[in-house]
């Protein structure tokens, strides 16, 4: 029996083909940048891990919000989904920043505005989910970290600008007028496969959720069916 | 009207429970106290480096002490489950809150007369009075920044295993803006400030105050509404 491509399976493999894509155009096509040279390309994985964790907290923020609203299971799983992914990314991020920062800073790591704030979010929402790991009851577990969520989400904005005032030498944020088109092309590319491969990791975590919840996968009757040759081999 | 009555005597409970029991506020100090004294280890006796850093260690001890103080004070809550028969009275959970983050508040603010002094004579600083009446404000201003989300994170944690590390874990990265702009005050409070920056960071701390506290007494009821 073939299994069905889902909506998000699809979004998954499409996500993957055009990370392909734009990481060929980025690292062979687009040129390497004056100053910096091939150190560079980074940014082709490095500003859509920005966005996409960013976005992803986002969307966390905004599940929470649901969750509490209508205590709704579903809520709560994809805010989990989100959280993780967007932590996993700003992981990401942060190992992507210290790698380019050393040969072009000197240093792996600088008090930057951006650079603080995203380890501060990371470390907001990693403890989020640690705290949720410790909490047994389902419906407590989706208030209390709803609640977690939503407190940690507000603390983004605060900490950006506290930072700010410590002091910045962070690259002003490009703009697409600003980069050269073939610059732009790739990043483009990997932006939106970053986001799709996001999304359809947020969907099967939820599902996982869903499932580990209910206890009970739904059985796939051609695997609990005795095949031929396995009982006699 | 009634919700304010119900405030003062949640506070009015808290503090008599501590001044019955004193022990807590008296181990706070004493552990405060003695992050001073380590602190001081970090740097070696050098006066002039201890000077320098006599306001980041100052914010630092008055957050380790809360994460302490806050702990304990949902403790007293669990302990014979007290909280289930406060939420069994006619109290809103918004009082409950509100009555908790004060007491906290309050009690953060009693460790000031003596750890200020303290931090002062060790780290060699010496101050004209006007500009410990300035620390103890700033105090104040983040005794409440910690209060808010910590009785928040305090109330659910406490009923966890590993509390201990829970609530320091949620509660730190959270607070990082008023450590920050505590640090920063306090550090011009104590060197000068011929910049006049005082003003944004203390917006700031003011700003971080008003948002947890409007924010943390609306998802309070949250936290508790399972045990109604």
């Amino acid at each position: 029996m073939t299994k069905r491509l889902t909506w998000d399976g699809a979004l998954g493999i499409a996500g993957v083909l055009l990370f392909l894509v734009g990481s060929y155009i980025g690292l062979f096509v687009a040129p390497a940048e004056r100053h910096m040279g091939d150190v560079q390309r980074i940014m082709y994985v490095h500003l859509p891990s920005a966005w996409i964790s960013m976005l992803c907290f986002t969307a966390a923020f905004g599940f929470a919000v649901a969750s509490l609203w209508t205590s709704k299971p579903r809520w709560d799983r994809a805010m989990t989904g989100a959280i993780e992914v967007g932590v996993v990314l700003n992981a990401l991020l942060l190992i992507q920043g210290m790698i380019w920062a050393r040969p072009t800073w000197g240093v792996w790591w600088d008090w930057d505005v951006r650079l603080t704030t995203s380890l501060v979010m990371m470390l907001l929402f990693a403890g989020v989910l640690a705290f949720r790991a410790f909490i047994e009851d389902p419906e407590r577990r989706a208030a209390w970290s709803a609640v977690a969520a939503i407190i940690s989400f507000v603390d983004v904005p605060l900490v950006y600008f506290c930072v700010r005032w410590w002091r910045s030498i962070h690259q002003i944020q490009s703009t697409p007028s600003t980069v050269d088109p073939a610059m732009v092309l790739p990043l483009r590319i990997n932006s939106f496969a970053v986001l799709f491969i996001a999304i359809w990791m947020i969907v099967q975590r939820a599902r996982l959720e869903a499932e580990s919840a209910s206890g009970e996968r739904v059985p796939e009757p051609s695997r609990l069916a005795p095949s031929e040759g396995a009982e006699h081999a | 009207m009634r919700a304010l009555g119900q405030i003062a005597t949640l506070v009015r409970k808290d503090l008599l429970v501590e001044w019955r029991g004193r022990a807590r506020l008296f181990s706070v100090l004493l552990f405060g106290a003695v992050t001073l004294l380590l602190f001081s280890f970090a740097v070696g006796p050098d006066s002039l480096a201890l000077r320098a850093a006599a306001a980041g260690f100052l914010v630092l001890a008055l957050l380790l002490s809360s994460t302490m103080g806050l702990s304990e004070s949902f403790r007293v809550e669990q302990e014979q489950r007290a909280l289930e028969g406060l939420l069994l009275l006619p109290v809103e959970p918004v009082a409950l809150f509100y009555g908790k983050a004060l007491a906290n508040t309050v009690f953060l603010l009693l460790l000031a007369p003596i750890l200020i002094p303290v931090a002062l004579v060790l780290y060699a600083v010496e101050l004209e009075a006007a500009r410990i009446l300035g620390l103890l404000g700033l105090w104040a201003l983040a005794a409440a920044g910690l209060s808010a989300p910590g009785t928040l994170y305090a109330a659910m944690t406490s009923r966890l295993q590993s509390q201990d590390v829970l609530l320091p874990l949620l509660l730190f990265p959270l607070v990082v803006p008023v450590l920050m702009a505590s640090v920063k005050s306090a550090d011009l409070i104590l060197t000068g400030d011929p910049m006049a920056q005082m003003r944004s960071w203390l917006v700031l701390l003011i700003g971080f105050d008003v948002i947890y506290w409007s924010l943390c007494g609306v998802l309070f009821p949250y936290a508790v509404q399972e045990a109604q």
